[in-house]
């Protein structure tokens, strides 16, 4: 595979041409923020996170579906840059219900450590607060809209990886939705194999497994009374 | 069909054609068709039915005129007169077109209907792709072919090689119609040298701007023009498929089409071996399902390949992989419109219509306050006073003009003080607006410019695809912070974090879509920033449209 030569960041560095430019940042140790991207699953350039600065181009390039060429000279941290991407963040916290504190994801969620690595300490924009369902049909995973940022991970890795596209996208612009079997409650998905990957990739708290959550611990009280009946009146209650 | 069986075909359809010595020409297009244009030409027919004059007397549903406003239309083509356009005609009026233009008694009621030839509106025309819009009728192909429709087909495949085509295409510097205006030779050429085992035509009839419908009306009144353009096009890249994507929202526009494919498939113009040559050409109608975002190309191309219409980043260009990764070329139906006569007239007569740089006509669809409403091409480089007081004759009541708006929501305003700027691709832009898809708004002083921002940014918001976040969720804000601004409900701050957001979304988001959203606020802001600041600081609206709110 033939190579190229770039720079980046006043760095001379050199990549496999077939390779994308936001791994060629990556692979320098730079650190760039993503949400929409993972590795193993097809690029979409949505998050627009990782747009980056090339010289001699009055756009800016989102790295991830952008591939290395000879010569380039990318800028990965500017001023404007990272005004833009701590916007993008604000933006996203506002579009929906992002509060950390009830998610199951707070202290694990990528747009959490995101928007701290950018130092988004308050939003500017209108907290849209949009009334969204949770989808709890499912045996097994819950899908919790208020959550979701539409990265498409899940959509990509139901699509490409498991092979059962039980997962899609319905609606447009601000009433986009992340759906399952046809926009029907995901306990009915006759696709849906049940195995998880969409969970596993979702970097916030829409998509988790069951009895994870904050409110799902059930205590039996009852219990000591099993036991002291049972020792002291030899009484074994065993249903 | 080779050309003489082509040329037999025109004389036959001239001959029939002439032996009526009348022929009542009634415009089926949508906008007339809703204003009551179907009973007008049923009782055409009826009055000629009634009097037994089927051999004398034609009646003929046919494309657009033009004035749409004023519709329904008829016109009176007379052996050895001049052609006569009565406006406003209701059936009763039809019956008095028949007594006096066949029965040769005295309407007096006609009076004032018939529209002045010399009407600046039409005068200051040039006519190229609609030509022959408002003289044939669409649903048949004898009679486009007997005003010389197919030759330039023929005279492709005949007397020129694939890549005289495309050059000849570049001659006469023509520029993609669809709004960008890209150099439709080039791109042309790019497809024909890109390789790959299939290659692909693909018109796009997606029209969504607010107000326009230039393409709407090409489709609905000569649609064969497109199919020649579109073949012509397959010839010269070496596509053996086309695909027109309409609209959902046209379903007149597919019908023709259809019919007009099918027609053209009969007689050995598409299909295989097109005009007995080795060259095959088949077009299919897509339908869109109503989405704004699928005249953007990429996305166009998923909803044709069954998939959600989303766009992807580009590169790859569609030239290199299209549709299911094949080299395909995409065109506004307007510019396949064009093609036609480029070949059979000449890129040199071409090119002799228009500016330096911008080359040839250009349709508008007029709307807004001006007197005359309607559908109008016009040479590139005609000022934009000749267009709104000559052609649209000026405003109503006399009221001031204001501002045009150009390109829909992805364009912006021309304030008064440029009225007089030759209107092409470079000049809007230096304006801070798109010359677009040939959307044209007039407005005048009772128009209130945040809240025509408001308007398009509404309809930004509603039409973003949801893929790319600064569109998706910027869109939504900016609409608040304009509607904050036109309920006299916001700050300085706000309108300082709104120009902050625009430039964001402009510079970020995925496809045109998003990096245009902000266009109308942009210009808005650059001449008639006095208004926003109006509504903020003294909670006043100037052009008397905005409701403020009570102070908080």
């Amino acid at each position: 595979m033939s190579v190229v030569t770039l720079t980046i960041n006043d760095k001379l560095v050199s990549a496999q041409a077939d390779k994308s430019l936001l791994r060629a940042i990556k692979d320098q140790g730079i650190e760039i923020p993503t949400l929409c991207h993972l590795e193993g699953l097809s690029e979409r350039g949505g998050c627009r996170l990782c747009m980056v600065e090339m010289q001699g181009s009055p756009r800016l390039l989102a790295s991830c579906v952008t591939p290395v060429q000879e010569g380039m000279v990318i800028t990965t941290h500017s001023e404007r840059l990272t005004n833009y991407r701590r916007m993008i963040v604000e933006l996203l916290l506002a579009e929906r219900n992002h509060i950390c504190c009830g998610c199951v994801m707070n202290g694990n969620c990528e747009l959490q450590s995101v928007a701290a690595k950018l130092g988004v300490d308050h939003v500017r924009y209108d907290y849209l607060c949009p009334d969204l369902p949770m989808d709890a049909s499912h045996e097994r995973y819950v899908l919790d809209h208020n959550r979701c940022i539409l990265c498409s991970r899940c959509n990509r890795v139901c699509d490409e990886v498991e092979g059962a596209h039980t997962l899609d996208t319905a609606g447009r612009g601000i009433d986009s939705r992340v759906i399952t079997g046809m926009n029907q409650p995901w306990g009915t998905s006759r696709s849906c194999t049940g195995c998880g990957k969409c969970v596993q990739v979702c970097p916030t708290g829409a998509l988790f497994k069951k009895g994870a959550t904050a409110s799902e611990m059930v205590k039996q009280h009852d219990f000591l009374l099993w036991i002291l009946d049972g020792r002291d009146k030899k009484i074994w209650r065993w249903s | 069909m080779n050309r003489t069986e082509l040329y037999a075909l025109a004389q036959s359809e001239l001959d029939r054609q002439q032996k009526f010595r009348c022929r009542l020409l009634c415009c089926a297009s949508t906008p007339c068709i809703s204003s009551g244009g179907l009973a007008v030409q049923e009782a055409l027919k009826k009055a000629i039915e009634t009097d037994g004059l089927q051999a004398e007397v034609e009646a003929v549903a046919t494309g657009c005129m033009g004035p749409c406003s004023r519709g329904p239309l008829v016109t009176v083509k007379m052996e050895g007169k001049e052609d006569v356009i009565y406006e406003n005609v209701t059936p009763e009026i039809a019956e008095k077109i028949v007594d006096k233009h066949v029965r040769k008694l005295s309407a007096p009621e006609l009076e004032g209907r018939a529209l002045p030839s010399d009407w600046p509106f039409f005068v200051k025309q040039k006519k190229i792709v609609l030509a022959d819009s408002g003289t044939i009728d669409p649903e048949k192909l004898d009679s486009y072919i007997a005003r010389g429709g197919y030759t330039a087909l023929i005279h492709a495949l005949r007397e020129m090689s694939p890549e005289e085509v495309c050059e000849e295409i570049v001659r006469s510097g023509i520029r993609g119609r669809g709004g960008a205006g890209y150099p439709t030779g080039l791109k042309w050429h790019m497809v024909r040298k890109a390789p790959g085992e299939r290659k692909f035509v693909v018109a796009n009839g997606d029209e969504g701007d607010p107000g326009a419908y230039m393409d709407r009306t090409l489709m609905e009144s000569d649609p064969h023009r497109v199919l020649e353009g579109m073949a012509i096009a397959g010839y010269a890249v070496g596509a053996d498929q086309g695909y027109i994507y309409v609209r959902g929202e046209y379903p007149l526009a597919a019908k023709r089409l259809e019919r007009a494919i099918k027609a053209a498939e009969r007689k050995g113009m598409l299909g295989m071996r097109v005009m007995e040559s080795n060259f095959n050409f088949r077009i299919d109608i897509r339908m869109g399902a109503g989405a704004f975002v699928c005249g953007e190309e990429t996305a166009l191309m998923a909803s044709i390949m069954g998939r959600r219409g989303q766009p992807v980043p580009r590169p790859p260009y569609p030239a290199n992989k299209g549709l299911w990764g094949f080299p395909t070329l995409i065109n506004n139906v307007e510019t396949f419109g064009n093609i036609a006569a480029i070949i059979g007239q000449g890129a040199d007569w071409y090119a002799s219509h228009g500016t330096e740089k911008s080359k040839g006509a250009k349709i508008f669809a007029l709307a807004g306050k001006v007197v005359n409403t309607g559908l109008i091409e016009v040479p590139i480089g005609i000022t934009l006073r000749e267009i709104v007081y000559d052609i649209g004759g000026g405003i109503p009541g006399g009221r001031p003009f204001k501002a045009a708006q150009t390109g829909g929501p992805s364009g912006g305003c021309i304030p008064a003080e440029y009225l007089d700027t030759p209107i092409d691709y470079e000049t809007l832009q230096k304006l801070g607006s798109i010359m677009g898809s040939g959307g044209l708004i007039v407005m005048d002083d009772q128009s209130c410019m945040p809240d025509v921002a408001k308007f398009f940014m509404e309809f930004c918001m509603d039409e973003s695809c949801g893929k790319c976040s600064p569109c998706r969720a910027g869109t939504v804000q900016m609409h608040r912070m304009l509607d904050k601004i036109t309920k006299g409900l916001a700050t300085m701050d706000d309108l300082a974090r709104l120009e902050e957001l625009c430039l964001m979304v402009k510079e970020t988001s995925l496809c045109g879509l998003g990096q245009t959203a902000p266009n109308p606020i942009y210009s808005t802001l650059r001449y008639f920033r006095d208004e926003y600041e109006a509504h903020i600081k003294e909670h006043h609206c100037p052009a008397g449209v905005c409701q403020m709110a009570a102070k908080p």
